[in-house]
């Protein structure tokens, strides 16, 4: 029963489509090699340590053939010689609003994020194509020893605390796409939360690309010391454009003993974007990592965030949406590992196909033999809108050893002609008929969100549906 | 011009002709029950004037109040007021009923009018009350898991909240005991009033005890065959349909 009124975020995908004429001050041209890398590294005044790092994953990216034996074949299609590496005004992250550019805070503007919301915004990190152009932390979270910064200068200035973990719990080498980010990632959000201390209020970052042919790599590494707690909130929309965009972002979260991440992302793609993204975190005794995952829009998505379970009592969690349209891909999925006894995970996927469009959940559970009572529960819910939708259900399930227990449940349903006959004749027009029983389907799942995120998912999934009928 | 009128009406489904030239008239203020044996077309009736686009309107008018609502979609008929309880309402998986009555009524809000939830939840409440629907259901998902009569009283609770000019009941006490059949006629009895023309579809003379009719039609074969008070249903009930079906095939002026 929603009785509360929401705050209007009203992020709404079709203001999404536009984008300015930006001059971009650094620009380091199209297609990679070593002399982007260095142009990067140059730009960013790197340490050699990350200008190494970089081109040991260029060359692990230019050896890793396409993993189209068990992925789409739509991935041949990005040409890595027409997208460009890194685009930036060169700009320091700013600290106050004023300091943002008016372009930019026009950009906020169409995206449904006023001036007058700053207030609300306070502690937001919004990353602007390259460089992060807005990054304001509340007063407090600096006081209490909360690192909140870009990529770039979490390296730079706090090697001591994120060297540790960068590239570790995604390396270089996991998977092609991880290697290029690793190669060439600017952006994104570094995160340190010290012991114990529990973050409030979520953090929040808004992605856009806004340059064609312009891939975004932006690169997340988040540490939650021992016993610490936060709350992630990650948005993403992206103008719409002819030529395909790529996005390729890695994000490693790292739970110490006893310590709480949530990650939450609700993406909107514009549907020439090729989204590869690497998730994964690490939870070590008694700590808990949770993903919810939400995506809509693209052309291809494939997404699969992962939890290692690495101590014992260790919690992993995915919760996850995705909505396929005509010509779009979403293969997504979740990866529990369990590597510690007594540790549990739940993965729970909703998935939605209309028209053409095609959902794909690929799903690993692994439990070695050395452990016991280990716990899995993933449940997979697909509902299909007109039938030449497709979905698919590719769970890779490993259990060994002494009382673990897997439980897999699947369910595909679709809405009844009947259905929406009974809520158009309550006066309900065929989109809103649509969305609200689509709205329906993910409800369940959509409770687990943060208020204002669920305001704005059902949003787009509103203005998603209403393009879906006719 | 307050009057649901029904005029010439053809109806098909597929190839099959099943409203021959159907016409009735129900004034605002006015409750007509509707009765006949199974196959004579009162469903049809029901589903054609609610615009289901399985029932195609091959000829004829029917007219809201003036307005003739022929060829509109179904959302644009329910937001001219007219309503139709299902005989088999569907479900709704994941949609509460506060959410879905309140969706149906921001449908019908026009531009600048805001929605008051707090009066919502009020008037919400007092009808649930009234038809002996325990609150909790405000959280359930739309007739998911509802016995029979839970369907039919979230019918009635739905035409309440959505006061209709005109009411189509189609079969609302099919599987419904006497207890709910009750609670049901006492809602729509509420409803009743100048502002209100309702259809009554059924079988039996049994709902009409309580929901007594301003008039009685008869159906058969696609179209109204006799026409009278309340006394017509009681004849009915105790003579059965087959003196209508004689008195048809005598020759008629």
């Amino acid at each position: 029963m929603s009785k509360t009124e929401t705050p209007d975020l009203n992020i709404e995908r079709d203001v999404g489509n536009f984008h300015y004429d930006t001059t971009y001050e650094f620009d380091a041209g199209v297609g990679l090699s070593e002399a982007t890398i260095d142009y990067i590294a140059d730009v960013k005044g790197e340490d050699e340590w990350v200008r190494e790092f970089r081109k040991k994953a260029l060359k692990v990216f230019n050896d890793k053939p396409l993993p189209t034996h068990w992925a789409s074949r739509d991935l041949e299609n990005i040409d890595y010689t027409k997208i460009r590496y890194y685009l930036s005004k060169g700009q320091r992250p700013s600290r106050s609003w004023d300091e943002v550019p008016d372009e930019i805070k026009e950009t906020f503007e169409r995206l449904g994020i006023p001036e007058k919301e700053r207030a609300y915004l306070a502690g937001v990190e919004a990353q602007f194509d390259s460089e992060a152009s807005y990054s304001n932390m509340k007063e407090e979270l600096s006081k209490q020893g909360v690192i909140f910064v870009g990529s770039t200068e979490g390296l730079k200035e706090h090697p001591e605390i994120f060297r540790k973990w960068f590239g570790k719990v995604i390396p270089i080498g996991d998977n092609k796409f991880s290697a290029l980010n690793s190669a060439v990632f600017s952006g994104g959000s570094f995160i340190y939360v010290p012991p114990g201390v529990k973050v409030k209020q979520p953090l929040q970052a808004y992605f856009r690309i806004n340059a064609e042919n312009f891939g975004q790599f932006e690169r997340t590494l988040i540490i939650a010391d021992e016993g610490a707690e936060i709350t992630y909130m990650e948005g993403c929309t992206a103008p719409k454009f002819e030529t395909s965009t790529l996005h390729s972002a890695v994000v490693e979260l790292v739970a110490l003993k006893g310590a709480k991440i949530q990650y939450i992302t609700v993406q909107n793609w514009s549907e020439n974007v090729f989204n590869l993204v690497t998730k994964r975190g690490l939870a070590m005794e008694g700590a808990e990592v949770k993903w919810i995952d939400c995506n809509i829009g693209s052309r291809l998505t494939m997404k699969y965030p992962g939890v290692i379970m690495r101590g014992e009592g260790a919690r992993g969690e995915v919760l996850s949406i995705a909505l396929a349209h005509d010509n779009q891909h979403q293969d997504t999925g979740a990866k529990m590992i369990h590597a510690a006894s007594n540790t549990t995970s739940n993965i729970i996927s909703k998935s939605i196909s209309i028209g053409q469009g095609r959902a794909t959940y690929r799903g690993v559970v692994a439990m070695p033999k050395h452990l016991k009572n280990c716990k899995n529960n993933t449940e997979c819910d697909a509902l299909l809108i007109n039938t030449n939708s497709r979905t698919d259900t590719y769970p890779a399930i490993t259990v060994r050893g002494n009382r673990n227990t897997v439980q897999h449940e699947a369910s595909v349903s679709k809405v009844s002609a009947e259905q929406i006959f009974y809520m158009m004749q309550r006066g309900l027009s065929e989109g809103e008929a649509m969305s609200l029983s689509v709205n329906g389907f993910v409800n369940d799942l959509i409770r687990e969100f943060p208020m204002e995120y669920s305001v704005e998912l059902k949003r787009l999934i509103d203005l998603e549906m209403e393009g879906s009928v006719g | 011009m307050s009057e649901l009128v029904i005029k010439n009406l053809n109806v098909s489904i597929g190839d099959r002709p099943i409203l021959k030239d159907f016409s009735l008239t129900i004034p605002k203020g006015e409750v007509h029950a509707l009765m006949g044996p199974n196959g004579t077309g009162k469903s049809t009736l029901a589903k054609a004037l609610s615009g289901h686009e399985d029932y195609e309107i091959t000829s004829g008018e029917v007219l809201l109040d003036g307005e003739n609502i022929v060829g509109m979609e179904a959302d644009g008929i329910s937001r001219s007021g007219l309503f139709m309880a299902f005989q088999y309402p569907s479900e709704i998986p994941g949609v509460t009923i506060a959410n879905f009555i309140r969706a149906a009524l921001t449908a019908r809000l026009e531009e600048g009018q805001n929605f008051s939830a707090p009066a919502y939840y009020k008037e919400l409440y007092q009808h649930m009350d009234e038809l002996k629907i325990d609150r909790s259901f405000t959280s359930r998902a739309v007739n998911e898991g509802f016995s029979g009569g839970e369907k039919k009283r979230c019918e009635i609770l739905q035409m309440a909240m959505l006061k209709p000019k005109y009411a189509v009941m189609d079969e609302t006490d099919s599987g419904l005991d006497i207890d709910a059949l009750r609670i049901v006629a006492e809602g729509v009895n509420r409803m009743r009033g100048p502002d209100l023309g309702v259809l009554v579809i059924t079988h039996y003379q049994r709902l009409l005890d309580y929901i007594v009719p301003d008039k009685v039609h008869v159906m058969w074969d696609g179209r109204i065959v006799k026409t009278g008070g309340p006394e017509l249903a009681r004849e009915l009930e105790s003579r059965g349909y087959d003196w209508v079906k004689e008195e048809l095939a005598e020759p008629v002026a």
